[in-house]
């Protein structure tokens, strides 16, 4: 059995699986299927501090090898998180960590403000990538100034492990991982959904209520993985890899790359208890590799 | 109310129709208890194209055979697949999912209750009507379709109560759509079920309120989870956007939004 923590700033996994926001509810809906609290971590839906109703149906187009979404952060509000979530998961033996979206700077300061007196939630992921909201979301995430000014301010106010997710939608990720790194983020999470689209061919009308979407899944990998290699690269702080896993051999991939952790999204639909043979399959590639530790495997991708 | 991720045996798939079969599936201990208007979420292997899982509704248990049967409407790639599915395959389900018809607990066996299903929507309306006629009630069916060959399972609704039906052709039952049936203009119903496409579920809404009956939809909006984790298949109701999967599919005609 090698070691399998891994830290991400000063927050300890005890593995590096984790699964997505949005994609696994608050962790409760998955406890028939398995012990959520053997991965290291779940980030929990996005949580904006008004309560939201999403967008209208029809939310999802399935597509080859993945999925858009276009769910638009529908959540109750941090106060109903508080009051009524909170208590559920709090007890949770794992890092239960809430994935942060705002429509204005004061909106993302007032939401983590309030996760931030929560003892048993030790890191917060801003969501600055959703590419279905109208206003704030994935428009924080493409532009450096932008990206710096969010999270420079919920710095000021959130003292825990601030993870900031990017989003995929832009030139250079690197440049806004290292324009986030100097704000203040202790590690920065990517990738968030790509921006795409489907079309009823019959109906000659688009699928989505919004048009365009957020794609996600196993077809999205290649693209996650290259930018977790290009921003592991160009930043000092930990990366969390995620986009398109879907067994433990893409987790090895994406921590080759350079990723400290990963994320399960989509193929939790496919396959709930996906994030628990991860875990196995790691170990056992440690193993099989005589790796003590999975820490010596984090960007060790040996590319000449 | 647990919910399973389990392989089950396929112990036989019926071909009930060129674009329908009936699968039967089962496994070595005593299924787990399922109510009516409930669905699985199946996982479709060897097709490229079906990436999600699909949500079919429980069309019947068989507790003596310890058998789950879920009637397939073939429409594409994945639903072809399940269609070839063969006796000894194995197949990934979770399951049961969603909530319940909502069933009277009542002394007064003679309440007239209607069950309404068109197309595929017939599949939950017989574990409806078998669950109702153990209780003690004599559900009352209408069933409807294009033509007589696609009324399927007709001598499994008889089992259970009454029968009537309208095809599109007029080659079986009352000609038209089971909204016109003549059965409708009695009235006097004390609840009506209902299964089937869009259109049709509006007019049996439209009717229901007309004459103040109360009613239940079965809704079928694309999901991608299934078990409430994801808030893709939501429908707008009047207590804002509910989870088909989770807080539906079935769902009291009060709570809708739809223009009628
Ligand atoms: C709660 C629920 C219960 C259901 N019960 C049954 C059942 O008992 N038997 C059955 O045959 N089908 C049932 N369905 C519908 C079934 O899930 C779809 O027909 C199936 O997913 C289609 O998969 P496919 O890969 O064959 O077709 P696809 O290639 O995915 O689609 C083919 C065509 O069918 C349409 N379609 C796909 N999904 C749906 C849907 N959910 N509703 C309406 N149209 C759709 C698509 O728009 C497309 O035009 C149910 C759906 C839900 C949500
Ligand atoms: C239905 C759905 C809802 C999502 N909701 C959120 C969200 O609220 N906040 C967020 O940061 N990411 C959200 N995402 C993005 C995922 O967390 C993840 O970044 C993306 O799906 C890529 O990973 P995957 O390919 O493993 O799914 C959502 C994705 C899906 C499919
Ligand atoms: S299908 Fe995911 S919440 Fe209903």
């Amino acid at each position: 059995m090698a070691n399998l923590n891994v830290n991400i700033g000063n927050l300890q996994l005890k593995n590096p699986v984790m699964t997505a926001s949005g994609t696994f509810g608050y962790g409760l809906e998955f406890s028939d299927f398995f012990d959520i609290s053997k991965i290291g971590g779940i980030f929990v839906k996005g949580t904006t501090i008004h309560h939201r109703e999403g967008n209208f149906y029809p939310r999802m187009a399935e597509t080859p090898s993945g999925m858009l979404n276009a769910v638009g952060l529908q959540n109750k509000g941090v106060d109903y998180f508080i009051s009524d979530i909170y208590p559920q998961i709090k007890d949770i033996d794992t890092n239960m960590i809430v994935n942060v979206s705002g429509s204005t700077i004061e909106d993302y300061i007032a939401c983590a403000e309030k996760v931030n007196d929560l003892p048993q939630i030790p890191a917060i992921e801003l969501n600055i990538s959703c590419p279905n909201v109208k206003k704030g979301g994935m428009a924080f995430g493409t532009n450096c100034q932008s990206a710096a000014e969010v999270v420079a301010a919920v710095r000021k106010v959130y003292h825990k492990t601030l993870i900031v997710k990017l989003s995929p939608n832009v030139t250079d990720i690197t440049e806004i991982a290292r324009s986030v790194e100097s704000a203040g983020a202790d590690a920065v999470s990517l990738i968030n959904t790509l921006l795409g689209m489907a079309i009823d061919a019959e109906k000659r009308k688009p699928i989505l209520s919004t048009i365009t979407g957020g794609l996600s899944g196993p077809c999205v990998k290649p693209v996650a993985l290259r930018m977790v290699w290009q921003t592991a690269k160009a930043v000092k702080i930990p990366v969390i890899g995620l986009g398109g896993i879907s067994n433990w051999k893409d987790a090895i991939e994406f921590i080759l790359a350079g990723a400290t952790a990963i994320q399960i999204g989509t193929y939790n639909f496919i396959d709930p208890t996906i994030s628990v043979k991860v875990v196995d399959g790691i170990n056992e590639y440690l193993d099989r590799h005589s790796f003590a530790s999975v820490k010596d495997l984090i960007g060790v991708l040996e590319c000449n | 109310m647990k919910k399973y991720l389990t392989d089950l045996v396929v112990s036989s798939n019926e071909r009930l129709h060129p674009n329908y079969c009936l699968l039967r599936l089962t496994q070595n201990v005593p299924l787990p208890e399922m109510f009516p208007g409930q669905f699985v979420e199946i996982k479709v292997e060897n097709s490229p194209a079906t990436f999600l899982r699909r949500p079919i509704s429980i069309n019947y248990v068989d507790r003596i055979k310890n058998e789950l049967w879920l009637l397939i409407q073939i429409v594409g790639d994945g639903t072809r697949k399940l269609s070839e599915l063969k006796e000894g395959d194995i197949v990934n389900l979770i399951y049961p999912l969603g909530n319940s018809f909502s069933i009277f607990d009542s002394q007064d066996k003679d309440k007239k209750l209607l069950l309404i299903g068109g197309g595929v929507g017939t599949a939950p309306m017989l574990f409806l009507g078998s669950k109702l006629k153990t209780l003690g009630y004599s559900p009352i069916f209408l069933l409807g379709a294009r033509t007589s060959s696609d009324l399927l399972q007709l001598e499994m609704f008889l089992q259970f109560g009454t029968v009537y039906t309208t095809t599109e052709d007029g080659s079986q039952g009352e000609k038209g759509y089971v909204t016109n049936h003549s059965i409708l203009k009695k009235r006097d119903f004390d609840m009506i079920y209902t299964c089937g496409p869009k259109p049709m579920m509006v007019s049996v809404v439209n009717y229901a309120k007309q004459i103040g009956i109360s009613c239940e939809v079965s809704l079928e909006n694309t999901m991608a989870c299934g078990i409430g984790a994801c808030l893709c298949c939501v429908e707008n109701t009047i207590e804002g956007h509910i989870c088909v999967c989770k807080e539906g599919p079935v769902v009291n005609i009060q709570k809708l939004t739809w223009q009628i």
